[in-house]
């Protein structure tokens, strides 16, 4: 780890998320906290953070815009420098009354039905993956179903959608990991990597506004707002959520999918032999393995529940682990695949719910249908590599293949 | 039996849609609307049950 900071030591009072044990632990941390007097870790890394870990505090930060700014969403060592309430990626950094007006603009081309007709496609996408993995024998090959399928799925449909060349798929993981993953190195260094992803944006904007074609960006460059079309900066930054938010959270989601099955195998066997259990085991990947914490800036001073904010601190809001709590969810820790009533919050709750949650869904639905249709017994056989920051899913994992179709 | 949609706490999860299609349906915004009327037919009743203990906004009231 290249980051500032030393490692974790105590979770409660010198918190920090880019520790790499983490995400590898995060399931025992979280438990600890809920079980605990104080469900709030605090940290003076990152010139202050915070951590709530139940369900109701998540909850309530997530439905309190009054307290809490959307202006800054992944927690690093700087802050943002496009203020509320539009910020630097709108509207997942936007804040009432202006979030509603940006979020319009986006939720048509991300309804449930306009996003069911990719469906064959990704089918398509997750088969040519599978295929590419070469001859497979069974007991012996070990594919890794992060770097040679998940990773490459959600990648190449954003890209499509936005009109990106997809051959740029490595580049785009390489400035999503800055983004997500980089968060603990200085800020002078985090302005220097983080350049050439602006660079890139302004040429892609650049060539569509030159050859203009039937796709995400010429919609957002065409759109208007009362009568006015989007800033420059309003279009980069809507186009930087849509590339950074639909590649790492979805991979994580169908990785950490896999890791399941892989280490499961009687929800495996379940799955394949009742295909339609799908329906609910889906909900319960994105519950019980939800990839995405956000996080919020404290607006003024706040006394959260006895914890004394700062101006500007940041809070994590870890839906993942809001979703494994005990107090509000029956067998928490527990995978139960056909589970029926799961009101989980892998999308976030309230008004910045995910934008692109049908999209995701269907991507996990999918990538793990084909994959479980293809290798029907599979193992986690090797160590797996988990992601560091507010995305967690395997960014290496090998799988044993026991049996193909 | 009737299901009530409340279109303030509804964010566009999707989740009663893609239980109920029959009972429910979404605008181009994600907002679900509850299908005429929200009136349940009598072999519908477990699916909407279903929905509205599904509903992460907690969005679905039924009234019996």
């Amino acid at each position: 780890m290249a980051g500032m900071y030393e490692k974790v030591l105590d979770w409660a009072n010198d918190f920090d998320h880019a520790d790499p044990e983490y995400n590898e632990r995060a399931h025992e941390i979280w438990a600890e906290f809920q079980g605990s007097e104080c469900p709030v870790a605090h940290s003076d890394r990152y010139d202050g953070l915070w951590a709530p870990f139940t369900y109701e505090m998540v909850h309530e930060i997530a439905y309190d815009t009054d307290h809490f700014t959307s202006q800054g969403v992944v927690v690093n060592t700087g802050r943002p420098m496009i203020e509320a309430p539009v910020g630097p990626a709108p509207p997942i950094t936007s804040d009432p009354p202006f979030h509603n007006i940006a979020r319009r603009l986006l939720l048509p081309p991300f309804s449930p039905k306009v996003i069911a007709e990719w469906e064959p496609e990704i089918r398509r996408l997750c088969n040519e993956l599978l295929d590419r993995m070469g001859d497979i024998t069974e007991g012996e090959s070990i594919v890794d179903g992060a770097v040679e399928y998940a990773q490459s799925i959600p990648v190449n449909v954003i890209a499509r959608m936005l009109g990106f060349p997809t051959e740029d798929e490595a580049l785009f993981r390489d400035f999503v990991h800055n983004v997500l993953e980089r968060i603990n190195e200085p800020v002078e260094e985090r302005e220097e990597f983080m350049q050439p992803l602006a660079d890139y944006l302004d040429a892609q904007i650049q060539d569509h506004r030159d050859n203009p074609r039937d796709d995400l960006t010429n919609y957002l460059l065409n759109v208007e707002i009362a009568g006015n079309k989007l800033s420059d900066e309003h279009v980069r930054g809507s186009i930087l959520l849509l590339l950074v938010a639909g590649i790492d959270t979805t991979w994580s989601a169908i990785g950490s999918s896999l890791w399941h099955l892989g280490t499961h195998p009687d929800d495996l066997q379940r799955l394949v032999d009742e295909p339609d259990v799908m329906m609910f085991a889906l909900e319960e990947f994105l519950r019980a393995y939800a990839p995405v914490t956000m996080a919020r800036l404290v607006k003024e001073d706040y006394d959260f529940h006895g914890c004394p904010m700062k101006a500007n601190d940041w809070v994590l809001l870890p839906f993942p682990a809001a979703n494994r709590d005990p107090k509000q969810f029956e067998d928490a820790t527990k995978f139960v695949i056909d589970r029926q009533e799961n009101r989980h919050g892998a999308f976030g709750l309230g008004i910045h719910r995910c934008l692109g949650s049908n999209l995701a869904r269907l991507e996990l639905k999918v990538a793990v249908e084909e994959f479980v249709r293809r290798f029907p017994s599979f193992t986690v056989d090797g160590d797996t590599r988990w992601s560091v920051g507010q995305i967690r899913g395997p960014r290496e994992l090998p799988l044993r293949v026991l049996k193909t179709s | 039996m009737r299901v009530i949609v409340d279109e303030e706490k509804c964010q566009g999860h999707n989740r009663c849609f893609a239980i109920a299609p029959e009972l429910f349906d979404v605008d181009d915004y994600g907002t679900a609307i509850a299908l005429n009327d929200g009136i349940v037919p009598a072999e519908l009743e477990d699916k909407a049950r279903l929905a509205a203990a599904n509903c992460p906004e907690y969005a679905i009231t039924i009234e019996d």
